[in-house]
């Protein structure tokens, strides 16, 4: 059993490890087609979000403001807020408009349901889809902000519709490069899907002429209203809570079978995938799938050793922590530390599942921060970091490599093109690390026998 | 609203002028309009980009986690000394404070983290939403400033009430406060440079060169600054300030104060750089300095003259449009762009003065397009009917050049490059020359795809 360290209550966070929920309802819906946010808050909040969205894919992130003053924050930010739909609308043209709140329009009580509402009867603009999700920055981390804006976009564009023969595949803040590979895996099986959110082109387009203010790519709407008559849903949110559970509103509202999985990173999480695809489709797994998953064990068996010598610290989005965690465990990195700034869902119980065949227990941490993280590795004697970019704390202060993997990575570029789940993403993923172990190893390896064992005379 | 087919916004028009067309005079310096996709950030963010660089401070932002998430060292401030500065710090506020406020966890937080770190000096941040549930940051500041014998100074930078200036404004009278004296004040013959945030140790460059010619420097607002240093401002005997936009309003109150006198200067570009050593020299009005800045400016000035040269003859009849936060750096680009062959045909800052546009307009071509508080829709609107071959701006503005297959400079607040100085003259011209002569660009064109700009060169 991994050992819980719940750190709830603090009086200060010193070096988040999370951002804020309106941030993850900007991701979730940069992966609707033809889609424009709108952040309801004061100017520096979308402002904020893009620059760090924009600085991890490289990409133009145009993100509206209702941009909120101090009159309308004493008044009342309907005006604002009708304002920035006309413009949105006037500008970009786009096919459904998200609308996430922030802290301030959560506490002043504004009521955006009733307010888009009455914008569109105004407007005569009826049958135009606007998702709404209440995101207050204290209402908890970016991870839960993207869950609860993917179930709202259910929500609000989902319907009853006659059976298909789609699988609904849920899935969460990943790389672009991830995504194409779960696209890629379920076009070699020849299977009908609708993935959802689809960012791997919004946010990471090709080069082409001439410049469109909106991107191709995107779940396409028909494709989400459909989702209720899917054959079944693939989750990867194996640590949600329910309520904020995209796959259990379908699975409530419209009885589409859930199989709420871990990301595909490992061979245990990527043959459940594929095994689950099996069960709901009845495919058979291609060859060549077969033979990537051999190419994986070869290098897994390849490095081993190398990896034993790992101790982690494993720190992230809750989703992200698990089956970076998972894929540890497999291959013999001992995670001595496992850690989120979110709220960790079920990540505590499913960690302590994971980490069992160790002769050490691991720490895991809940709604922490770097500060904290920073000391419980040192005493751990962790020698490798995997997690976003702010690790870079890590190695600058305790001298810990890292491995850079999930979001943000902002301080090297191709964030966005970090590819690691199926089989052949978890082998580089693999390579990455044991070679990092094997780096560290080799820089320090003269002086530190020299240390230990040299003894004059 | 009229609306033309463009999707042009026409509350914007009168923030966009072109030079020699129109008579009227541009707006600018009010809070950005909804749905605009402003590139400013918040009040916040004005303050906490002035005050963040002092290096021995506890930085305490009091609010959700967002506000301290979004801003953790993002900066490319360096120190000669102390590292506090680097961290972030954040009450990290949550449902339940909101309801019941969250004086018990600021003072908590200020206790725990004065008795960890030992600090001098705090600055605790208000965000949007303390403004709104109406926390006494005053009253909890000078209590724990009592109750620990240190300054706590608390800084007003709720987003909502005005734009990034009123930031600017807010660190101001932090910075008055801290500075005020306890004694009466010993004039020195020193002098206080202000509006340098030594990114890349550019402060330092210019403390080199004031250090040749024998000025004593007191202390910067606020690269490489800290307590003490700061406490001494008032003794000095001039002002000189590098970012009027930050800075003016100090300037201004110590003026009014403590009778120092300030004059506005610029080292960014060779004939600004040079110009200022004069001011300067001459202000100071001592016959070595005249002497000592004239030798320096000569043999500098050859120096790097030679080497931009180069460049020049490669960069020859190229345009430019600038995208920067104020209206110095923009006026100071302009020339700069000059020195190495380069007119600017779009320019426009996100906080500029009506005096700072005034002088653009004198100093720019006719045709230019002068914009305040621009979007991205704006830019490259602009930027394809101008031809720019390359944009200078920050990092949300960088993707977008990018996409549009024009060539980019970063002069922002996270860059790792000096910019100042007659060293910052070489950076300058040898990054422009490496993003405008790139390979990459005849790649574009032999791929098949257009160069889609206008190629003027």
């Amino acid at each position: 059993m991994a050992e819980k360290n719940h750190v709830h209550y603090r009086d200060v966070n010193e070096n988040p490890c999370n951002m804020c929920m309106p941030m993850g309802g900007i991701l979730a819906l940069k992966g609707i087609e033809q889609s424009m946010v709108i952040v309801h808050g004061s100017q520096g909040c979308s402002t904020y979000m893009r620059r760090h969205i924009a600085e991890h894919f490289n990409e133009p992130v145009d993100v509206g403001s209702s941009s909120l003053n101090e009159k309308g924050t004493i008044y009342g930010g309907e005006k604002n807020l009708r304002q920035a739909l006309d413009n949105i609308v006037k500008v970009y043209h786009p096919a459904l408009i998200g609308i996430v709140t922030t802290c301030l329009a959560e506490t002043i009580g504004e009521d955006i349901e009733r307010i888009t509402g009455q914008y569109l009867i105004d407007k005569q603009m009826e049958d135009f889809p606007i998702v709404t999700a209440a995101t207050p920055g204290y209402g908890g981390s970016h991870f839960e902000g993207y869950f609860l804006t993917v179930k709202r976009v259910l929500m609000q564009l989902t319907a009853a519709t006659k059976k298909n023969n789609k699988v609904n595949v849920i899935i969460p803040n990943m790389s672009p490069a991830d995504i194409r590979e779960i696209k890629r895996i379920l076009e070699l099986m020849k299977i009908e899907y609708v993935l959802c959110p689809d960012f791997s082109d919004t946010l990471d387009r090709p080069f082409s002429r001439p410049y469109t203010k909106m991107s191709d790519g995107g779940t396409k709407l028909v494709d989400i209203k459909e989702m209720g008559g899917g054959l079944a849903t693939i989750q990867m949110g194996i640590t949600l809570d329910d309520s904020i559970s995209p796959g259990q509103y379908l699975k409530d509202e419209f009885g589409v079978p859930l199989y709420n999985l871990a990301i595909p990173i490992g061979v245990e999480s990527t043959d459940a995938f594929i095994n689950t695809l099996v069960e709901i489709t009845g495919k058979t797994i291609p060859e060549s799938l077969t033979k990537e998953r051999g190419r994986l064990l070869d290098a897994m068996i390849d490095s081993h050793k190398y990896n034993f010598q790992g101790r982690c610290v494993i720190f992230g989005e809750p989703e992200m922590v698990y089956a970076v965690t998972k894929t540890c465990v497999e291959n013999g990195v001992f995670p001595a530390v496992v850690a989120t700034g979110s709220q960790g869902g079920k990540l505590n119980e499913l960690v302590g599942l994971a980490v069992t065949d160790f002769l050490e227990k691991s720490n895991l941490f809940i709604e922490t921060d770097f500060a904290h993280i920073l000391a419980a590795s040192q005493e751990a004697k962790v020698n490798i970091g995997i997690g976003p970019s702010d690790g870079k704390y890590l190695t600058e202060k305790g001298g810990i490599p890292l491995v850079r993997l999930g979001f943000p990575i902002h301080d090297r570029v191709g964030g966005q093109r970090i590819l690691s789940v199926g089989y052949t993403g978890t082998m580089m993923f693999l390579d990455r690390v044991t070679n990092t172990l094997l780096e560290n190893k080799y820089i320090s390896y003269r002086s530190s026998m020299y240390e230990k064992y040299y003894q004059q005379g | 609203m009229a609306e033309d087919n463009a999707g042009r916004i026409a509350e914007r028009d009168g923030f966009i002028v072109t030079k020699g067309k129109n008579k009227k005079q541009l707006q600018c310096d009010t809070d950005s309009s909804a749905g605009c996709v402003s590139q400013r950030a918040c009040v916040y963010c004005g303050a906490r980009v002035v005050l963040n660089p002092i290096t021995d401070a506890i930085h305490l932002v009091h609010g959700p986690i967002g506000c301290a998430s979004y801003t953790w060292d993002i900066r490319g401030s360096l120190s000669s000394g102390a590292e506090l500065y680097r961290n972030s710090f954040s009450t990290d506020l949550k449902e339940q404070d909101i309801i019941f406020g969250g004086a018990k966890r600021l003072n908590a937080a200020i206790d725990g983290l004065v008795e960890k770190y030992q600090a001098k000096l705090v600055f605790v941040y208000s965000t949007c939403i303390v403004g709104v549930i109406g926390d006494d940051l005053e009253a909890i500041c000078t209590a724990a400033s009592q109750k620990h014998n240190i300054e706590v100074i608390p800084v007003e930078s709720s987003g909502f009430i005005g734009n990034k200036s009123a930031g600017y404004r807010a660190a101001g009278d932090a910075l008055l406060r801290l500075i005020k004296p306890s004694e009466p004040i010993v004039k020195s013959n020193s002098i206080n440079y202000l509006g340098d945030f030594n990114l890349a140790g550019e402060a330092w460059i210019i403390h080199n060169y004031l250090r040749q010619i024998g000025v004593e420097l007191n202390v910067t607002f606020t690269g490489d600054s800290h307590y003490t240093a700061l406490k001494s401002a008032p003794k000095a005997k001039l002002n000189i300030i590098q970012c009027a936009g930050s800075m003016l309003y100090l300037a201004g109150k110590m003026e009014e104060l403590y009778q120092i006198p300030y004059i506005q200067i610029s080292f960014l570009g060779i004939e600004d750089t040079a110009a200022s050593l004069r001011k300067i020299a001459a202000t100071l009005g001592e016959e070595s300095m005249i002497a000592k800045a004239e030798d320096l400016i000569a043999k500098e000035t050859a120096r790097v003259e030679a080497i931009i040269k180069g460049y020049r003859d490669k960069l020859q009849g190229k345009k430019a449009a600038i995208y920067v936060g104020g209206g110095f750096k923009a006026i100071s680009l302009v020339k700069q762009f000059r020195e190495i062959g380069i007119d600017v045909v779009m320019i426009g800052t996100q906080t500029g003065r009506k005096e700072e546009y005034e002088t653009i307009n004198n100093l720019v071509d006719d045709g230019t397009v002068i914009l305040d508080d621009a979007n991205p829709a704006e830019l490259e609107r602009f930027m394809m009917e101008k031809g720019a071959h390359l944009l200078v701006g920050g990092v949300k503005e960088r993707p977008l050049a990018y996409k549009l297959g024009i060539a980019f400079i970063d002069h922002n607040h996270d860059r790792k490059h000096p910019l100042s100085g007659f060293e910052g003259a070489v950076n300058f011209a040898e990054e422009v020359y490496s993003t405008v002569c790139s390979p990459v660009w005849k790649s574009l064109s032999k791929s098949g795809i257009d160069r889609g700009v206008t190629d003027h060169g």
